[in-house]
């Protein structure tokens, strides 16, 4: 238990000195416009992908629709701050908070179904969030919300993805997470062990939404405008990319992955078609070459990325019990 | 405790059919605490489907099930075994790519006293817990001699120690009545044999009652107070392994599968 607060503390030494050296780097006034975007890019892009990785690699409950909860959560905190006079960061919070909410009336019904049906539910969740926007009078429609203040500045990113990572890691790191993994490894051995499934699953469900949500705050007070277009299928693809990418299951992993899609999508912002295209043949590289991720089957660990884990190969099982 | 006379589980005209198969017609039986009971039975005789619904993989089409007088008959598997009966799998369902420790660590949670807000905010409250609940699996590990492998991927072990993980992680979870489907499926003779000793073991120190499924009857003539005999869905008989053994219909039930 020690050893471990070390390496934890160790990490966020690590962590500050990298804020306060890009902090610097700001004031000393060397990063374009561009540079500057893309670094509070990394930071939406990380909370988006180490909260899908808790629904989907933790907990392996295959949802494609993590745009949905960040849609919410955009268009509640810039409701919020722009309408309301609502303190900026209790915007993004209350915007999280709302996310949650939906991750909890979405998750109860949809997270008794399996593996395909999941994915086409949570599809359908994000899609339907997405026309009833368009057809919202009052956020705007198809034009969506424009002069949101663009209040998110390095210092506020760099700490709420660091919160975002610290408290999914802890929640992974302990037994709740464990009843996570569990569902993943085997559901009915899981049941059967006393872990209430349907109930691990709504939380891991909320998390992510909760988290994903201040991701969607976040991102709406950097641009300005947001549109429903935003928030479309594609970015839940983009999404489950950075999670897939790094590896399923790994917090180190999903960091990764969202650096490395942030610098493609900043780098080839001008040709968007080859970024789709570019994305499919990372993956599917990846599947020839690396299944597990680039990171895959590691355990995040402030201090010492990269832990490995041996891999099972002694499955005994079959799909009845 | 051989004077306690106390039921603990209660079937009673169970049955379960899947689409036009009847795989258990009314099932009666009952197990008094501190029993160690065989259920016996050729291979697809409903032995599996029994366990099954008595630990709520799906429930019973008819019929009750009483868990200390509590009717548990589709009840939810996690509640009913945080009622008190857990079981192993005849086909081993391990948390393959976890750690052995972490294998017995998840029937511990539902013991668990520290909250999830405890945990994420790592709260005092959650190093008290994980480290009670890092102790409780060790002890379990080390009764079955798999302490030094905690740290192993489950899914790495011999066949063998994933069977008796199994049982381990099964106890952990701190039942009344446990289940064990043909715990000694695929072991030697001599792994059957240690096998076999430390469920009569486990039994004492536990204060368990247990109720063993084996397909193969020699094995549980010599640890068993009682057996029932299964025989395609229908219970044919149940006494002593004496009885039992000369019984003609469970002899009859058995050379038919050879025939
Ligand atoms: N989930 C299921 N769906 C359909 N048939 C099943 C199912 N489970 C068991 N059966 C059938 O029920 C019968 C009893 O199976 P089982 O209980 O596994 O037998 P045993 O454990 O005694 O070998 C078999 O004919 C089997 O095919
Ligand atoms: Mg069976």
């Amino acid at each position: 238990m020690k050893k471990l607060n070390t390496k934890f503390w160790l990490g966020i030494i690590v962590a500050l000195a990298f804020y306060g050296l890009v902090q610097v780097l700001l004031t000393i006034g060397i990063f374009n416009d561009v540079t500057r975007s893309m670094l509070l890019l990394v930071g939406v892009n990380v909370m988006l992908a180490v909260s899908l990785n808790l629904i989907n690699g933790i907990t392996g409950q295959f949802s494609i629709g993590h745009a949905g909860f960040m849609s919410v959560g955009a268009y509640t905190s810039a409701i919020l701050t722009l309408d309301y006079d609502v303190p900026f960061v209790l915007a993004i919070i209350a915007g999280g908070i709302v996310a949650a909410v939906f991750g909890v009336l979405i998750g109860m019904p949809t997270l008794r179904l399996n593996g395909d049906y999941l994915a086409i539910a949570t599809l359908g969740f994000g899609e339907i969030i997405r026309i009833v926007l368009l057809n919202t009078e009052y956020v705007g429609g198809a034009s969506g919300l424009s002069g949101i203040p663009a209040k998110t500045t390095w210092t506020i990113i760099f700490f709420f993805t660091l919160f975002t990572v610290i408290l999914i890691n802890n929640f992974i790191r302990s037994t709740h997470g464990r009843a996570c993994l569990a569902i993943r490894e085997n559901e009915i051995a899981a049941e059967a062990m006393g872990i209430n499934t349907t109930l691990y699953k709504v939380i891991a469900f909320t998390i992510g939404a909760l988290f994903a949500g201040m991701a969607g705050g976040l991102s709406a007070h950097t641009f300005y405008v947001i549109t429903p277009g935003s928030f479309n299928f594609l970015k839940s693809f983009e999404i489950l990319v950075m999670v897939v990418l790094g590896g399923l299951g790994s917090t180190a992993g999903s960091i990764v992955g969202a650096v490395f899609v942030t610098l493609l999508y900043t780098y080839l912002r001008e040709f968007p078609e080859w970024r789709m295209i570019i994305y499919s043949i990372v993956l599917i590289l990846m599947m020839i070459f690396r299944p597990s991720g680039l990171l895959g089957k590691t355990k995040i660990n402030f201090g010492k990325l990269g832990k490995k884990e041996a891999k099972g190969n002694g499955s005994i099982d079959s799909s009845t019990p | 405790m051989a004077a306690s006379t106390a039921v603990l589980l209660d079937v009673k005209g169970a049955s379960r059919s899947f689409g036009g198969l009847k795989a258990l017609s009314e099932v009666s039986l009952h197990i008094n605490k501190g029993e160690l009971i065989g259920l016996i039975g050729p291979n697809g005789a409903g032995k599996t489907t029994l366990f099954n619904l008595l630990t709520g993989v799906y429930p019973p089409s008819t019929g009750k099930i009483l868990l200390n007088n509590e009717s548990v008959g589709g009840m939810k598997p996690f509640k009913i075994n945080h009622k008190g009966a857990a079981r192993t799998f005849q086909n081993i369902r391990l948390f393959t790519a976890m750690t052995v420790l972490e294998n017995v660590k998840i029937a511990f949670h539902q013991h668990a006293r520290h909250s999830l807000f405890s945990s994420m905010l790592r709260l005092p409250k959650h190093f008290k817990g994980e480290e009670e609940i890092t102790q409780k699996a060790m002890d379990i590990l080390k009764i079955f001699s798999l302490a030094d492998q905690a740290q192993e991927t489950a899914g790495n072990l011999s066949y063998g120690n994933q069977r008796r993980l199994e049982i381990a992680r099964a106890l952990a979870a701190g039942p009344k009545l446990l289940l064990l489907d043909e715990p000694a499926a695929g072991m030697n003779p001599n792994e059957t044999r240690d096998l076999m000793n430390l469920i009569a073991w486990i039994r004492e120190e536990f204060d368990l009652t247990i109720l063993l499924i084996e397909h193969d009857m020699s094995l549980v003539m010599g640890v068993c107070n009682r057996i029932y005999v299964l025989d395609r869905g229908v219970l044919i008989a149940d006494g002593t392994p004496v009885e039992i053994r000369n019984n003609p219909k469970v002899i009859e039930a058995y050379l038919g599968q050879e025939a």
